[in-house]
């Protein structure tokens, strides 16, 4: 397969096949097996703009840590205040001048669709980070990747998604990474933050999906919990939050009616929703989610900015 | 009356009869028909049709409606037809048909999307299904039915 990534826009988990994955997930690999020095020489001389126009820590990072472990070099943002958006510049503008100095750029906004407007303005390949409450895709790559190291499939696992289904970002761009294979899905969440009708347009004609409210109900089916953050300022009523929130928790007591190889998988941060003796079993993944994201966002920067990957590897 | 005496005929021009009844205003914002051109225009609200009860019409002198422009109408008044007249004499009559996009005609009703910005930016909304019609904004992929977004 020639590589599929080249010079392409990553704005969508939707504009990927499952052959394009799987061509992502062995760059990955490959590039995870080699010692520091060759990896080092992957991105050489390349550059990587980073433009958060809303924080994230954690997705920056990884995004700087993966560029910075081929070689590569960062510049770019944090935070809107540390750019010309304070004096009232547009996101046209702003994305326009550091395509000068940069070979793709990775963009996290406030805005839905900013990443896609992104992709109409400037010709380099533009990543989405996150825009609005809608999509990561890069979140969902990572999060089937952990999934086929760890089971070395995705097709027949019983696969839950728990939590916050209506706000959290990265449930949409899961759901729709997991319905290129045939997985069945569980939604599990409260009544409240169930997912919005919309994410499964579309798509629940092709994977077998249930929603629940209880999840003990079905705990011994389960190969995967993806749990996910009940964010408290979702709630009017904060008594209604402690409620939900401590009928949301996934502890070792819980993951011992289960499976014994039911895996744990978080986006983090976590802050509660997961009990702390979890952290300690082998159920849980989060922390290899974490070095995998690095490893895989290494694969796509590599993909995105060299027609040819594997020669650039085995050379 | 009858429609004759209500309406005057054109010479040349578009007449869009059959407009969806109250419609004819918003029709001439999706066709972006401000009057600035100087040509004649004529809109005639509430008239008794024996078809559709009551209707629109709206008649454009000396402009030549193509159907990319037409269809920009279609989630406004899908029953309206479209007669293209030169000397008095109807030389093209069609239908609207409800396109694949919508660019520049609606706006996305999602305010945190990119679209509602002010970015150089101009909306664009994709028909997913014709009947009944389903849309989704290019850009935050809400999906919309037509009454959120008239
Ligand atoms: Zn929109």
């Amino acid at each position: 397969m020639t590589n599929p990534f080249f010079n392409r826009d990553i704005i969508s988990i939707k504009d990927f096949s499952r052959p394009e994955l799987k061509y992502l997930f062995s760059i990955a690999d490959k590039v995870d097996s080699l010692d520091y020095e060759r990896k080092k020489e992957l991105g050489r001389g390349k550059i990587l703009g980073l433009l958060f126009f809303e924080p994230s820590t954690r997705t920056r990072l990884s995004f700087e840590a993966a560029m910075l472990s081929i070689g590569g070099n960062v510049l770019g943002f944090a935070h809107p205040s540390m750019s010309s958006v304070e004096k009232g510049e547009n996101l046209a503008d702003t994305i326009r001048t550091i395509e000068s100095y940069v070979d793709a750029i990775v963009l996290r906004h406030p805005m839905e669709g900013a990443s896609r407007f992104a992709t109409e303005v400037i010709a380099k390949p533009v990543i989405n980070a996150g825009s609005g409450t809608e999509e990561h895709p890069t979140q969902a790559m990572i999060d089937l990747y952990t999934i086929m190291k760890v089971k070395g499939r995705i097709d027949g696992l019983n696969i839950a998604i728990f939590g916050d289904l209506k706000y959290g970002r990265t449930v949409y761009s899961l759901i729709y990474g997991l319905s290129k294979y045939r997985p069945r899905i569980f939604l599990v969440s409260p009544p409240q933050l169930k997912v919005k009708r919309e994410a499964l347009f579309g798509i629940d004609d092709k994977i077998k999906v249930s929603e629940h409210k209880d999840i003990t109900e079905i705990i011994e089916e389960l190969d995967v919990i993806y749990v996910t953050r009940i964010q408290k300022e979702r709630f009017p009523d904060p008594h209604e939050y402690e409620k939900v929130k401590g009928s949301y928790i996934i502890d070792s007591e819980l993951l011992k009616s289960g499976k014994d190889e039911c895996i744990v998988m978080h986006p983090l941060p976590k802050v509660g929703e997961i009990a702390p003796e979890v952290d300690n079993m082998p159920n849980a993944k989060y922390f290899l989610q974490v070095y995998l994201g690095k490893v895989l966002r290494s694969g796509i920067l590599i993909s995105v900015l060299n027609p040819d990957p594997y020669s650039l590897i085995d050379s | 009356m009858s429609e004759e005496q209500l309406v005057r005929k054109i010479k040349d021009g578009t007449v869009l009869d059959h407009v969806e009844q109250g419609r004819a205003l918003q029709v001439l914002e999706a066709l972006s028909i401000d009057g600035k051109d100087g040509n004649i225009v004529t809109v005639a609200m509430n008239v008794p049709s024996k078809k559709i009860g009551k209707k629109d019409i709206i008649k454009i002198g000396n402009r030549f409606l193509k159907s990319e422009e037409t269809n920009r109408i279609a989630l406004i008044s899908s029953r309206a037809t479209v007669n293209l007249i030169r000397n008095y004499q109807v030389i093209e009559k069609r239908k609207i048909e409800t396109p694949n996009t919508f660019v520049d005609v609606f706006k996305c009703p999602n305010p945190t999307c990119i679209s509602n910005s002010n970015e150089p930016i101009r909306p664009i909304i994709d028909v997913l299904r014709k009947s009944p019609p389903l849309l989704r904004c290019r850009y935050c992929s809400r999906l919309l039915s037509p009454n959120e977004v008239i």
